[in-house]
C-alpha cells in the first residue's frame, strides 16, 4: 500500500459508476495525487456487470489484478462478492446491501441468493467491510439515483484513503453539473455520516 | 464551451484516452472529421461532433460506415485540410479497400487514423489486432500508453503525417481509450474561421491506375525508409540499458511493466526499450537495445507482432539474445494483459521466486446470478421480436426459423426468453448471411438489422437478394439512432437535435418500396395492429421487408429532459 492505492468500483450498468470514479479522480486531482483509472463502455452498460479500476499515487496501471484492490466500492451486494477475488487480504469494503435483481432472475432462469448470511459472512473474511443501505440514504437525499454519491461519501468517511473531505467536495462541485449539486452533497454527507457512526 | 475547449496551455486535465486524441487533434488543427461510431473509439466522434457544432472552423460528419468516412478524411487531406478519421478494429476492415490504396498516393495535409482495439471482445465480435494493417499498408504507426500520450502522439502523428505525405495509424486499445489520466494540454489551434483547402490535380498521383500505381509503391517503401529512420530515433521510442535481462513493450503494458519493474525490485537491473511509434519497426535501435542482452522479454498484447520483428533483428544481426513471449509461452495471445499475468512473466524471466498476491476466502460464495447485459426496460426492439415470435408462432414456424442477426443493441435478441439471433458475422452480415441461407437451405429465414447497420452495410446485400431472388424477411429495427455506441445520428431519424434538423430524413421504407420489395411499416408497440401487418410477408416467405419504427427509450428520453 505505500506504493499507491487501488481502488475497484463494481456495480450495474445505470448506476452511475462512471461519475463515481470520475470524481474520485478528480478529488485525487484536487489532492495533487497522480491518478489512473479505466472504464468499460458501449454494450457492457446495458444493465450488465460494470467496474471502474482507479490507482493513486506510485501506480500507473489503470487495471487491477486478482488479490491487488486495497479498496472495494460495491453499488450492488452481489458484484461486491463477485469483485471479491480482486481484493487484498486486508482490503476495506463499502457495500450497499440494496440488490438489483438481474433480469435473467426475473425471467426465472437464474436464482438471486440470500444476502443476509453472505454479508455475515463477507465481513469476517473482510474484517474492514462497511454495509450501508445506499438507496434508502440516497432517497433521504432526494433522488435514488444519488445512490453513486452516497457511496463515494462512505468512501470518504472510511478514511482509507490519503484525500479529505474538502477534495471530494471541491471534486463534486467541479463534476455535477449545478442543478443536481444540492442533491449530490446532501448525498455525500449522509454516506459519510453512515460509514463514520458505524465506525 | 466544450469541456475540451476549456483548459489553457499548461493546464492539467483528468481526461480519457479518447477525449485526449480529441484534445491533441485540436490542438494540431485538424479541420476535418469524419468518423462511424465503434467502441472503444466512439467517444472521439462525439465530441468531435459536438465540438463541430461550436467551432466554425471545424467539419464533423458521422458517415455512413468507415470506408466512406475514411474517403472522406483522405479528400480533404488530398486538399491541403488537416483530416482525422477513428473507428474500432473491426471498422478498419470497411475502410481497408481505400486505407490499402491511400497509402500509395497519400496526402498534403496531415492525416491521422485512429484504430482502437478491443482485446478480450469488451463491445466486439473479435480481438483482431491492428497493427497488422500497418504492416500490410506500409504506414507509419504510433501507439499511446497513457492517456497523456495520446493527446501528445495526436498532435506527433498530424507533424509526421505531413513530413512523409501519408496517412499516420494511431492505435489505441481499450485501457487506453478508456483509461482516464492526468493530461498537460498544450495551446489550442484557431478555429474561428473554416478555410476551404484547395484540390491541386496530378494525374501521376492521385489516379493509381497500373503504371502509376507501381511508381507510387516504389515511392511509399521509399517513405517507408525514412519512417524507420524516424522511428529509431523518436522520442517515443525510449531505450534503457542496464542488465543483461531486457524487456521490449509497447502499448498500455509499458504502464504494467513499469510498474512490476518496481515492485520486484528490479530498478538497477532491467534494460527497457518502451516502443510508441511501432511501424516502421526501429530495427537499428532494437539491434542496439538487444546486443549484448543475455534473455529478452517481449510484453505486447494480442499477436507477438513485436516479438517476430526482434526474432527478424536477432536472425539478421546474428545476436545471440533468447528472445521470450507468446511463442515461449510467457504471455498468451489471447485477451487483454492484467498487471499481474506481466509482473508474473517478468519473475520468470529474471527466474524469481514469485507468488501472486492471495486474495481472501471465496469457497463460500454460492454460484452467482449471471449478469449478461440486457435490452432496456420499454425498449422497442423487444417488442418488435416479440410479435415477430408470436406470428412465426401462429405460423407453426418460430422453431425451425433461421434468425441471422446484425450488430447493435438488438444483438442481445440471443438471450432466453427471446432466443431470436442465430447468426452473425459482422456490420450488415445479418442481409448477406440471409441471402447465403436461402440458397443453402429450405427453412425460413428472418433477418434483423437496426437502422444505422442498415445504412452502414445492408443496403448492397439487400439488393443482391433483389436481384438474385432469394426469399427472406429483412426486419429493420429502426430506433432512430444509433443507440449502443451512444445515439449518434443516423439519416433515417425524425427525432433530431436542433442542428440537423436541415439535413434530409432518408426513409428506410421508402426506399425499399423503391426497389420494389413489398415492404410495412410498423409501430411495434402497437402487438395487435402490427401482427396483422407483418402476418402476409412472413407467411410468403418470400423476400420482404419489415421497418419497425420507434425511437431508442433512452434517445427520446434526452429530448424530454
Amino acid at each position: 500500500m505505500a506504493q499507491g492505492f487501488r481502488i475497484l468500483a463494481v456495480g450495474v450498468g445505470g448506476q452511475g459508476i462512471l461519475l463515481f470514479s470520475r470524481v474520485l479522480g478528480e478529488a485525487a486531482l484536487v489532492e495533487g495525487y497522480a491518478v489512473a483509472m479505466s472504464e468499460v463502455h458501449g454494450m457492457a452498460q446495458r444493465g450488465g456487470v460494470v467496474e471502474s479500476n482507479i490507482v493513486l499515487g506510485e501506480v500507473r496501471s489503470p487495471y487491477i489484478s486478482p488479490g491487488e484492490a486495497d479498496v472495494l466500492v460495491a453499488l450492488e451486494p452481489v458484484e461486491a462478492l463477485r469483485a471479491l477475488f480482486r481484493c487484498r487480504k486486508e482490503a476495506t469494503a463499502i457495500v450497499s446491501t440494496d440488490p438489483v435483481v438481474p433480469q435473467m432472475v426475473k425471467d426465472g432462469l437464474a436464482t438471486y441468493p440470500d444476502l443476509p448470511p453472505l454479508l455475515e459472512k463477507l465481513r469476517t473474511v473482510l474484517p474492514r467491510t462497511y454495509l450501508l443501505s445506499g438507496e434508502d440514504l440516497a432517497r433521504k437525499a432526494g433522488s435514488a439515483k444519488a445512490l453513486n454519491v452516497v457511496l463515494l461519501g462512505a468512501l470518504a468517511g472510511s478514511k482509507v484513503l490519503p484525500l479529505s473531505k474538502e477534495a471530494f467536495l471541491e471534486a463534486l462541485r467541479r463534476v455535477v453539473k449545478p442543478a443536481y449539486l444540492d442533491l449530490n452533497l446532501r448525498a455525500f454527507d449522509l454516506g459519510y455520516q453512515a460509514v463514520l457512526s458505524a465506525q | 464551451m466544450h469541456p475540451l475547449l476549456a483548459p489553457k496551455e499548461g493546464e492539467r486535465r483528468l481526461l480519457l484516452g479518447n477525449e485526449a486524441i480529441v484534445r491533441g487533434a485540436l490542438e494540431a488543427g485538424v479541420r476535418v472529421g469524419a468518423a462511424y461510431p465503434g467502441t472503444p473509439s466512439s467517444e472521439i466522434g462525439n465530441h468531435l461532433f459536438a465540438l463541430s457544432q461550436e467551432l466554425s472552423g471545424l467539419y464533423f460528419e458521422f458517415s455512413v460506415n468507415e470506408k466512406v468516412a475514411m474517403e472522406v478524411a483522405a479528400a480533404a487531406a488530398a486538399s491541403g485540410l488537416r483530416s482525422l478519421t477513428c473507428m474500432k478494429h473491426v471498422g478498419l476492415n470497411v475502410a481497408a479497400d481505400p486505407f490499402l490504396t491511400l497509402a500509395y498516393v497519400g496526402v498534403k495535409a496531415g492525416m491521422v487514423v485512429v484504430t482502437a482495439d478491443d482485446p478480450s471482445c469488451h463491445s466486439s465480435q473479435n480481438e483482431q489486432d491492428n497493427r497488422y494493417y500497418a504492416r500490410l499498408s506500409g504506414v507509419p504507426m504510433l501507439e499511446p500508453a497513457t492517456p497523456e500520450e495520446a493527446r501528445a502522439m495526436t498532435l506527433y502523428a498530424f507533424e509526421l503525417s505531413e513530413r512523409l505525405e501519408l496517412p499516420v495509424i494511431l492505435r489505441t486499445t481499450t485501457r487506453v481509450s478508456h483509461a482516464r489520466g492526468v493530461v498537460t494540454c498544450g495551446k489550442l489551434a484557431d478555429y474561428t474561421l473554416f478555410e476551404k483547402g484547395r484540390f491541386e490535380k496530378d494525374l501521376k498521383r492521385w489516379i493509381p491506375v497500373p503504371a502509376v500505381a507501381r511508381e507510387r509503391h516504389r515511392v511509399l517503401l521509399e517513405k517507408a525508409h525514412e519512417a524507420e529512420e524516424l522511428a529509431a530515433r523518436s522520442e517515443w521510442n525510449r531505450m534503457v540499458k542496464r542488465g543483461p535481462v531486457g524487456v521490449v513493450v509497447s502499448g498500455v503494458s509499458v504502464n504494467y511493466v513499469l510498474d512490476a519493474v518496481k515492485e520486484l525490485g528490479l530498478e538497477d537491473e532491467l534494460s527497457l526499450l518502451l516502443l510508441g511509434f511501432t511501424h516502421p519497426f526501429p530495427k537499428s535501435l532494437a539491434a542496439e537495445f538487444l546486443s549484448g542482452l543475455e534473455r529478452c522479454l517481449v510484453v505486447e498484447e494480442l499477436e507477438p507482432y513485436l516479438e517476430e520483428a526482434l526474432k527478424v533483428v536477432v536472425a539478421e544481426k546474428g545476436l545471440s539474445v533468447k528472445i521470450l513471449g507468446k511463442a515461449e509461452g510467457y504471455l498468451p495471445r489471447y485477451h487483454e494483459f492484467h498487471p499481474g499475468l506481466v509482473k508474473e512473466a517478468l519473475a520468470r524471466a529474471f527466474e524469481l521466486d514469485y507468488r501472486p498476491p492471495e486474495f481472501p476466502d471465496t469457497s463460500w460464495i454460492p454460484e452467482l446470478p449471471p449478469r449478461p447485459p440486457t435490452l432496456c426496460p420499454g425498449c422497442p426492439h423487444r417488442e418488435t421480436y416479440r410479435v415477430v415470435k408470436e406470428v412465426l408462432r401462429e405460423l407453426g414456424e418460430e422453431e425451425k426459423t433461421i434468425y441471422p442477426t446484425d450488430i447493435g443493441c438488438y444483438t442481445l435478441g440471443l438471450l432466453p426468453p427471446l432466443k431470436m439471433a442465430d447468426y452473425l458475422l459482422c456490420m450488415g452480415s445479418s442481409v448477406g448471411s440471409a441471402c447465403g441461407f436461402s440458397v443453402a437451405t429450405d427453412q425460413r429465414i428472418v433477418a434483423f438489422i437496426g437502422d444505422s447497420t442498415f445504412f452502414h452495410a445492408g443496403i448492397p446485400p439487400l439488393i443482391n437478394a433483389l436481384y438474385q431472388g432469394h426469399r427472406f424477411t429483412l426486419v429493420v429495427l429502426d430506433n432512430e439512432t444509433t443507440a449502443m455506441t451512444g445515439h449518434q445520428p443516423v439519416p433515417s431519424q425524425e427525432l433530431r437535435p436542433e442542428p440537423l434538423k436541415e439535413k434530409p430524413v432518408i426513409s428506410i421504407t421508402k426506399f425499399c418500396e423503391g426497389l420494389g420489395i413489398p415492404t410495412v411499416e410498423i409501430n411495434p408497440y402497437k402487438k395487435k395492429e402490427a401482427a396483422e401487418a407483418i402476418r402476409p410477408i412472413l407467411s410468403s416467405g418470400k423476400l420482404g421487408v419489415i421497418v419497425a419504427k420507434a425511437p431508442c427509450v433512452l434517445y427520446r428520453a434526452k429530448f424530454k429532459g
